[in-house]
């Protein structure tokens, strides 16, 4: 067998593999065009006969079967909390990270440590004591009450990528730049900060589609339309006796749409960022 | 108190720098852990507010360690861990060497590869549990249609078939994090040596495992650590598919905790178990830590 040729069937093989990871994802892609109907139907309907937006139509409350989920506002919940807790989360980090990149202080590596271990608590045991001070709060049931969570834990994650990306930064740079007068203040914005800006905005989608996929605190901390979020959301479907797969599918291609595009744009500084901040410490 | 203050001087600005983050990590995680730690030696229940000063001791912990039902979710979150995360190493493997190895499309199809990890646990179990549905599910609507199977298998249902649906949505989840970070590794491992031994004559086989493999053991030990950090979402994929059910047959540590906690509003026993699984994920990332301490400075040495 010649080169030529084994190169060809490694390439076969490996878009057949491409193609089986894909289908669990298209399928339902799919199927959220798909009437509830033809999904029911034995035997098995293979080629989709009737394709339509009605069940978007329908979780939003347009159509003329209306689901009675308000995914609107499931929506914008994980909008307002995703976004705000991301802004805060890498302005907080980025300021950890920037004090851990550039500056050495006695008990710097246990603090990291110790950071990153508060990564690790699983969001279901976090939730019970959370739940009940929430509750004690008031803050239970809120948007914020989400916000301070998902900032805290993105809060970590953050610092570990943007402490890598300023730490690729020569520290030259802002030296010269406040021997020419600048403050540190203005050395960080000027230089700095534009140098490392990809490595930030990496971070900021990290935390953004954490706190966009969360669900094992949400589904404690929120109860109503108030503060509950998408992926909650969808379990609503299948609280009721009979499961609304295409409503459910719908619903699902409404969360991946911003995740899949955000993903996309920030790909290649997601692998730099993962793997310079471990390998080469 | 003067050494402190000292400490403090000396060190201002990076102290002030990361004061916004201690403290947020204080308020939402650390004080709560403590809480949840007093909570777990109460009989604390949700709905008696006053049985938060009901102080048991232990009692909580034995009545924990002495339940067959925790010990059977604990030895199948262990057994299921340990499934998933060795096939999705060697899974990710793979996939990062026949990546490697093409060279036309090879951005597309790394692209293609990332595919699942766009999607929220969540959305996996979603995805599966729809697909495995013993009546409308696309897998055995096309076995029968096949005709490999006369009558629907009930892949959510039975015991063993529920656990490995879980698994395999656990590992077309995640796999896609070890092929990304090894093939990152590929990307930057140096094309000498193995061009040297090629040429002292040694086989493709030798040269992976004595060159190539050692090459990208740090960057597997980082994908473990970050997969580690969060092994806890399986939590999503297990309450969307089964909820831990039919009868508690798949029922995994965190799912556990969430029915004693908020079903059985037992927050004290529930606390205890919870610390159980954070021992667990703390345990399981300071291990591949560890490793990844290990295998760098044995690069390093190289």
């Amino acid at each position: 067998m010649s080169r030529g040729q084994r190169d060809f069937l490694i390439w076969v093989a490996t878009f057949l593999v491409m193609l089986a990871i894909c289908i669990p994802g298209l399928w339902v892609v799919l199927s959220a065009f798909r009437p509830n109907g033809e999904i029911l139907t034995k035997p098995a309907v293979w080629i989709p006969r009737d394709l339509s937006f009605d069940n978007f139509r329908a979780i939003f409350g347009l159509g003329d079967n209306v689901v009675g989920i308000p995914v609107g506002s499931y929506f914008w919940n994980s909008a307002v909390i995703s976004v705000t807790s991301t802004v805060v989360a890498v302005t907080i980090g980025m300021s950890g990270g920037y004090a851990f990149a550039r500056y050495r202080f006695p008990g710097k590596s246990s603090a990291f440590l110790w950071l990153m271990l508060s990564r690790t608590v699983p969001g279901i045991a976090l939730s019970l004591p959370l739940f009940i001070l929430w509750s004690w709060t008031g803050l239970i049931d809120t948007k914020l009450g989400v916000i301070i969570v998902y900032t805290a834990i993105n809060v970590p994650f953050t610092i570990w990528l943007t402490e890598g990306f300023f730490r690729q930064v020569p520290r030259d740079l802002s030296e010269a730049a406040q021997i020419d007068g600048c403050t540190p203040w203005q050395a960080f914005w000027k230089v700095e900060f534009p140098l490392a800006k990809s490595g930030i905005a990496s971070a900021a989608i990290f935390a953004f589609l954490t706190s966009w996929n969360e669900y094992a605190l949400a589904s404690q901390l929120t109860r109503s339309t108030d503060s509950k979020t998408l992926p909650v959301g969808l379990m609503d479907f299948t609280a009721q006796f009979t499961i609304d797969w295409a409503g459910m599918s719908a619903m699902a291609v409404i969360i991946i749409i911003p995740a899949l595009i955000l993903t996309f744009l920030v790909q290649k500084h997601l692998i730099a960022g993962l793997t310079f901040g471990g390998v080469k410490g | 108190m003067k050494r402190m203050r000292r400490y403090v001087r000396n060190n201002a600005v990076p102290l002030a720098l990361l004061a916004p983050a201690v403290m947020i990590i204080l308020v939402v995680v650390l004080l709560p852990l403590i809480f949840s730690f007093y909570t777990g030696f109460t009989n604390y229940r949700l709905i008696r507010p006053e049985s938060l000063w009901d102080f048991i001791g232990l009692r909580n912990y034995a009545r924990v360690l002495t339940d067959a039902d925790f010990w059977a979710a604990l030895w199948r979150t262990v057994l299921f861990l340990t499934v998933a995360l060795n096939l999705e190493m060697l899974l990710g493997l793979c996939l990062a060497l026949m990546v490697n190895r093409i060279t036309w499309g090879q951005r597309t199809m790394r692209t293609i590869m990332m595919f699942p990890m766009m999607f929220s646990p969540i959305l996996v179990g979603f995805q599966f549990k729809y697909m495995f549905n013993d009546t409308i599910g696309v897998v055995n609507n096309a076995l029968q249609s096949l005709g490999l199977s006369q009558k629907a298998i009930p892949f959510l249902v039975d015991r063993w078939l529920a656990f490995g649906s879980i698994a395999f949505a656990e590992i077309w989840m995640s796999t896609s994090i070890f092929a990304i970070l090894i093939l990152a590794g590929l990307f930057a491992m140096p094309r000498d040596p193995i061009e040297a031994a090629r040429v002292d004559g040694c086989t493709s086989w030798q040269v992976f495992r004595h060159i190539t493999l050692p090459f990208l053991m740090p960057f597997i030990y980082i994908a473990m650590t970050i997969r580690s950090l969060d092994v806890a979402r399986a939590y999503d994929i297990v309450d969307v598919m089964t909820g831990g059910g039919p009868a508690g047959r798949t029922e995994l540590l965190w799912t556990l905790i969430a029915r004693t906690a908020y079903d059985d509003a037992r927050m004290g026993r529930a606390n205890a178990m919870a610390y159980v699984s954070i021992l667990l994920s703390i345990f399981f990332t300071w291990f591949f830590f560890r490793k990844l301490m290990a295998a760098r400075q044995h690069l390093g040495a190289f």
